[in-house]
């Protein structure tokens, strides 16, 4: 069973597992929906996070140990589901090794495991990539899940879809820097991340994307209904992309027309762990379309 | 219909009761640190206690009035000064056009609310009028104010107050003792029990890293952890988590040296484990702490949170009966 625990008065903490896994983040999941589902008065938030889930409530509205008991007995009515989701994939062009995320770096050496290495190169070699080109391979290869949306409005965590031993894994910064650049692409642990916008961070930076995932004044295409792009649950896909297209890019994705590329697809645990890389073909290539 | 920033103070916001609703998207419930203050401003000169108001953290800002309003200050002892002449916090007085409001050296406590007959009229962003400064979001143009801004002032409410001051007893009184009540729990598991003795019993210090996200603290001993290989994903730092939401009021201690209490623009989750949260009743008061202050921590459990609760409500039930 999961661990619960209040967070004060007005939230509860549910951890599935103390460990990343997607089936830790599914339960969290399937949980968050079944309260959702079941409309008990008084819970005011539902956060669904990596592996774990987070209530608010108003304890003026129902008691602690009342909502902590009916939140276990819906744990225990969910467990044993099916764990599938009708989610979309969407793709987020990548500008690897690219020129702003390298000055930023650079001016944050002293404060990095490897100083005398980029972000990207620490990250292959301490994952056992041959190369850069081979990491960001393995970066961009498979897709990715959003586990969980905060940190900074809008900042997807994204966790890999790929067998356990296949996960990229990186420490974060040994100090953290006062900079990033706005829609940084970046790791920390065994997470993807996206900075939606300048500021201090700690992930190893790898490259940047031209597409903002957060924009308060609502003026980017995609972003006109919601100023925040991702949900838990969506899939994204890495794509690389060169200088030239990061260029026509930053001016396309100003227009009133730009759409992000992405495909309404659903995904279902049990067949992608049966097997994974086979289940992602099939995913990638719904996104195109096939 | 609108004021005019002079001086804008040190970091002078607008903000109301708060946005909650998107705490899952990353997007915090912002609103006034002390929302016991903001609701006695409001209620001071006859706005609605959610109205939009400015909340001033330590200096005060100058302001130029176009038009006859009602203005009440509370929170922190920061002496209001219409054309210089010195008025009462926690009492509503005129403005007339043409009139400057300023505001003496500061007291007691950290934030004072302004509050505007009528209230501050920025447009609603997700249900609110509060200011998120690291999303830039909301308030006005998403950002504290500056030298020259002009906010637009809503229409002056046909209510009169029935009381222009509010009495010493419903005034937010000093806590005799400064001393957060605390739910351990969360990751509390993480630390030895000594550890955990150690920071109930230290006295901390409310470093200068203290702002609308989250209050530091130093000067108690660092935390000892329970040793463990560290869960995938988690991290290799013994304080660290697989990230995961953080309520508002958790205390985190990255690295187990400095505790941070996250406010109300916490970042919403992350990395590093929480040894429990301060109770919701005493969250306004850490809004008025200043840098350098000594304070305890102190656990309790969920009966005396809910106690301290009704004790906070009741008093607003009092403040309203008596404003209204």
């Amino acid at each position: 069973m999961a661990r619960y625990s209040f967070g004060g008065d007005e939230h509860i903490a549910v951890e599935m597992d103390e460990a990343m896994s997607l089936r830790a983040f599914f339960g969290a999941l399937s949980i968050c929906n079944a309260v959702r589902d079941s409309k008990i008065p008084g819970v005011t938030e539902i956060c669904p996070a990596n592996a774990s889930l987070q209530l608010r409530f108003d304890p003026d509205l129902i008691e602690p140990d009342d909502l902590m008991r009916e939140v276990k007995q819906i744990e225990a009515s969910a467990s044993g589901q099916k764990q599938a989701l009708t989610t979309r994939i969407i793709e987020i062009p990548v500008y690897y090794d690219d020129p702003w995320t390298r000055e930023t770096l650079m001016r944050f050496r002293d404060r990095h495991q490897d100083p005398d290495a980029t972000d990207l190169e620490y990250a292959a070699r301490i994952n056992n990539y041959a190369s850069v080109n081979d990491f960001i391979a393995a970066h961009s290869g498979s897709p990715w899940l959003v586990s969980m949306v905060g940190f900074g409005a809008g900042s997807p965590f994204t966790f890999q879809m790929v067998e356990h031993e296949k996960q990229i894994q990186v420490p974060k910064y040994v100090r953290p820097r006062t900079d990033t650049p706005k829609q940084c692409v970046a790791q920390g642990g065994c997470f993807t991340g996206i900075y939606p916008v300048r500021g201090a961070g700690g992930y190893q930076m790898y490259g940047i994307t031209p597409t903002p995932i957060y924009d308060p004044t609502q003026t980017t295409s995609y972003l006109r209904e919601f100023m925040i792009l991702f949900r838990p649950g969506d899939i994204v896909k890495f794509r690389g992309i060169g200088r030239d297209e990061y260029d026509s890019l930053v001016e396309d994705v100003k227009k009133e027309d730009f759409f992000l590329k992405q495909r309404a697809i659903s995904f279902s645990l049990d067949e992608f762990e049966q097997a994974p890389a086979f289940y992602n073909r099939q995913v990638l290539e719904a996104l195109d379309g096939h | 219909m609108v004021i005019e920033v002079i001086k804008p103070g040190l970091r002078t916001t607008v903000q109301d009761l708060g946005r909650p609703g998107y705490h899952h998207l990353g997007i915090p419930m912002s609103g006034a640190m002390d929302r016991y203050a903001l609701r006695a401003a409001n209620l001071l000169v006859g706005n609605n206690e959610e109205d939009a108001a400015l909340e001033a953290v330590f200096a005060g800002p100058e302001l130029s009035f176009t038009d006859r309003r009602l203005v009440a200050v509370t929170g922190a002892e920061l002496p209001p000064k219409v054309d210089g002449e010195l008025r009462q916090t926690w009492e509503a007085f005129i403005v007339e056009p043409g009139q400057i409001l300023s505001f003496d050296f500061l007291k007691k406590g950290a934030r004072a609310y302004i509050a505007i007959s009528g209230g501050i009229d920025v447009p609603l962003v997700l249900g609110s009028r509060a200011t998120y400064l690291l999303g830039g979001l909301g308030g006005f143009q998403g950002r504290g104010l500056a030298t020259e801004d002009r906010l637009q002032l809503g229409q002056s409410m046909a209510r009169t107050p029935k009381s222009t001051s509010v009495p010493e007893d419903l005034r937010r009184a000093d806590p005799g003792e400064p001393v957060l009540r605390v739910l351990p729990g969360l990751y509390a598991h993480r630390i030895t029990e000594e550890a955990a003795r150690g920071f109930y019993e230290d006295v901390w210090k409310v470093a200068p890293e203290a702002d609308r996200v989250g209050y530091r603290f130093r000067g108690g001993r660092p935390l000892q952890f329970v040793p463990r290989k560290p869960p995938f994903g988690a991290g290799s730092d013994p304080s660290n988590i697989v990230d995961a939401p953080y309520p508002y009021g958790s205390i985190q201690v990255p690295a187990g040296t400095e505790p941070i209490v996250l406010h109300r623009d916490a970042i919403s989750g992350g990395g590093y484990f929480t040894l429990g949260t301060v109770i919701s009743a005493d969250m306004d008061f850490v809004g008025q702490m200043q840098p350098n202050q000594k304070i305890h921590f102190t656990p309790v459990d969920m009966n005396a949170a809910l106690a301290a609760r009704r004790v906070e409500a009741e008093r607003l039930e009092r403040l309203r009966s008596h404003c209204v």
